[in-house]
């Protein structure tokens, strides 16, 4: 459920983020009630799902009692006051090591502060209760995890749960949590939203801050919250934005709220469904997705995003090669304690030619030149998050038009040519029958966040985006 | 135009081109992590073919950040 769908009884635990911040400023529920509520069910889940590898009860019941004596008294509760969340583990959390998935990153000293986005996300009362599974160092699109073992799909847990930030995924999907935080460097965050059938905000690439994340390229690193509804996808984003002097690549952009915006409709709003890459590689269902989804907004322009499948191509060779170098004295030092795919990867990408790299971000210049100028024309483009539902754990290959092919970097067909130049992407869920969930992109011009989710607040509105917690 | 590509190197030249830059860059690589390795490679050479093929003014260059 989520806040749009009213419980008549008091939250304490599946309830949506605006619904339970309400409860709290209000006096219904006390913060510590709904944290205890949240500590018990992800204690009941966890061991099904895997999608926690940190619990931190003292540090949330202590977080949740300051909540809550702020309000007694007599202080102004935050937008997220009381909101159970979870971050992928590649954000610092004080007294932790940043593990970012791996076995090496474990024998870090602990952080000495949490990571700058948890530390606004606790400044608006939301409370955090751990750490979350990973694929190692998100270099992953599939959830799975040799040292930590695999996030599990919370509606089939036999299949992935999409990564690279699976855990995050499955916490919310699941219910344990209502909103979390994840990375998205090539798709990390749209492909969890659409395997586990979640809403999911990618912003503009330099929209919010990473200080305090473990990196992985950093030319596409994001980061950004997953949850079951626009409205507490709002809520966290606005809450995490602002500029933060730390991340030497965030855009010295004021605080844009979304919320005032989100209710605004899609009138007058020109968007066109993309075309021929985005038509091709993928399982007939996932494009009826975007057919329902343009349908529903009375979409019928067609656009072509020029030589995106080369822009994928770009985004590989620059992905192995930055990821390569972030990891090169760990692969000195210790590479039989990466996962083998991981490493394997690392490897050669550390013997990528610096021209080749540069030619890919050159590249990648033209390509975003092109594709702002299909905006001046259009201000919304659908395409698929994904090329399949969630495929079973240890798949290793997939059917794409008639051709097998190896299912890992492949999973990424549809959303590496969107993070490539930084668009902001609202991804939304999308049931087209009673099997597993498949995700929508909703693509906006840079630094028009709010321009995706009130297109996504509509298709919520009209039921055809929409989360649901598995029973 | 780009200039014709050169064919990709067959599996013995890239190993040992892989063989060298591991060296290069001090990396030990076990031998029987050479074969996914070298798969690696060759799908990295693959994606950086189609961006070397792709024609480019000489002033086109890298924009990382989005300008408002």
């Amino acid at each position: 459920m989520n806040d749009l769908e009213p419980t008549g009884m008091v939250p304490t635990d599946m309830a949506g983020a605006a619904e339970i911040a309400r409860a709290v400023a209000s006096g219904a529920v006390s913060a510590r009630a709904v944290t205890e509520a949240a500590l018990a069910r992800v204690t009941a889940l966890n061991t099904r799902l895997n999608a926690f590898t940190d619990l931190l009860p003292a540090r949330a019941l202590a977080a949740a009692e300051a909540v809550d004596a702020a309000r007694a008294a007599g202080r102004a509760s935050g937008p997220l006051a009381g909101v159970p969340f979870a971050v992928k583990n590649l954000f610092d959390i004080a007294g932790l090591p940043t593990r970012a998935g791996s076995l090496i990153n474990r024998g870090r000293a602990p952080a000495a502060r949490d990571a700058a986005l948890v530390r606004r996300m606790e400044a608006a009362g939301a409370i955090l209760l751990g750490g979350l599974n990973m694929g190692e160092y998100a270099y992953d699109f599939t959830g799975e995890n040799v040292h930590d073992g695999a996030s599990r799909n919370p509606h089939d847990p036999s299949r992935m749960t999409g990564g690279s930030s699976g855990g995050s995924g499955g916490a919310v999907a699941s219910g344990m949590v209502p909103l979390a935080l994840g990375s998205d460097t090539n798709g990390s965050i749209r492909v969890p939203a659409a395997f586990c059938g979640l809403f999911g905000l990618k912003p503009t690439y330099g929209r919010l801050s990473r200080a305090g994340s473990f990196p992985f390229v950093s030319s596409f690193d994001h980061l950004g919250p997953l949850a079951r509804g626009t409205r507490d996808l709002a809520l966290a984003y606005d809450a995490m934005q602002g500029p933060d002097p730390e991340d030497p690549a965030q855009a010295p952009r004021a605080p844009e709220p979304v919320l005032p915006e989100l209710e605004k409709g899609a009138d007058g709003l020109r968007i066109a469904v993309a075309g021929g890459h985005f038509l091709r590689n993928g399982d007939p269902e996932c494009f009826a997705a975007v057919d329902r989804v343009a349908r529903a907004l009375g979409a019928t322009a067609q656009i072509e995003l020029p030589e995106a499948a080369r822009a994928r191509a770009a985004a590989f060779v620059i992905t192995a090669s930055e990821g390569a170098a972030l990891h090169l004295d760990r692969l000195r030092a210790r590479p039989g304690d990466f996962d083998p795919a991981t490493r394997d990867r690392l490897i050669a990408g550390a013997a990528i030619p610096a021209a080749w790299v540069n030619r890919a971000q050159r590249f990648r210049r033209w390509y975003r030149d092109r594709v702002l100028a299909l905006f001046e024309g259009t201000d919304i483009i659908l395409a698929p998050s994904t090329p399949c539902r969630a495929p079973a754990l240890g798949q290793a290959s997939i059917l794409m038009d008639g051709a097998t092919l190896p299912l890992r970097p492949n999973i990424g067909v549809f959303t590496q040519p969107v993070s490539f130049i930084g668009l902001p992407v609202c991804a939304v869920p999308v049931w087209v029958d009673d099997g597993l969930p498949l995700g929508v992109q909703v693509i906006a011009p840079p630094w028009r966040e709010d321009l995706a989710l009130r297109v996504a607040r509509v298709l919520e509105r009209l039921g055809v985006a929409r989360s649901r917690i598995p029973s | 135009m780009p200039a014709d590509l050169p064919p990709l190197p067959d599996d013995a030249a890239m190993l040992a081109y892989l063989d060298a830059a591991a060296v290069l860059q001090g990396i030990p690589v076990d031998p029987a992590w050479r074969g996914d390795v070298l798969a690696n490679m060759r799908a990295v050479a693959g994606a950086a073919r189609a961006v070397l093929s792709f024609p480019l003014e000489d002033e086109a260059e890298p924009a990382p950040v989005f300008a408002a």
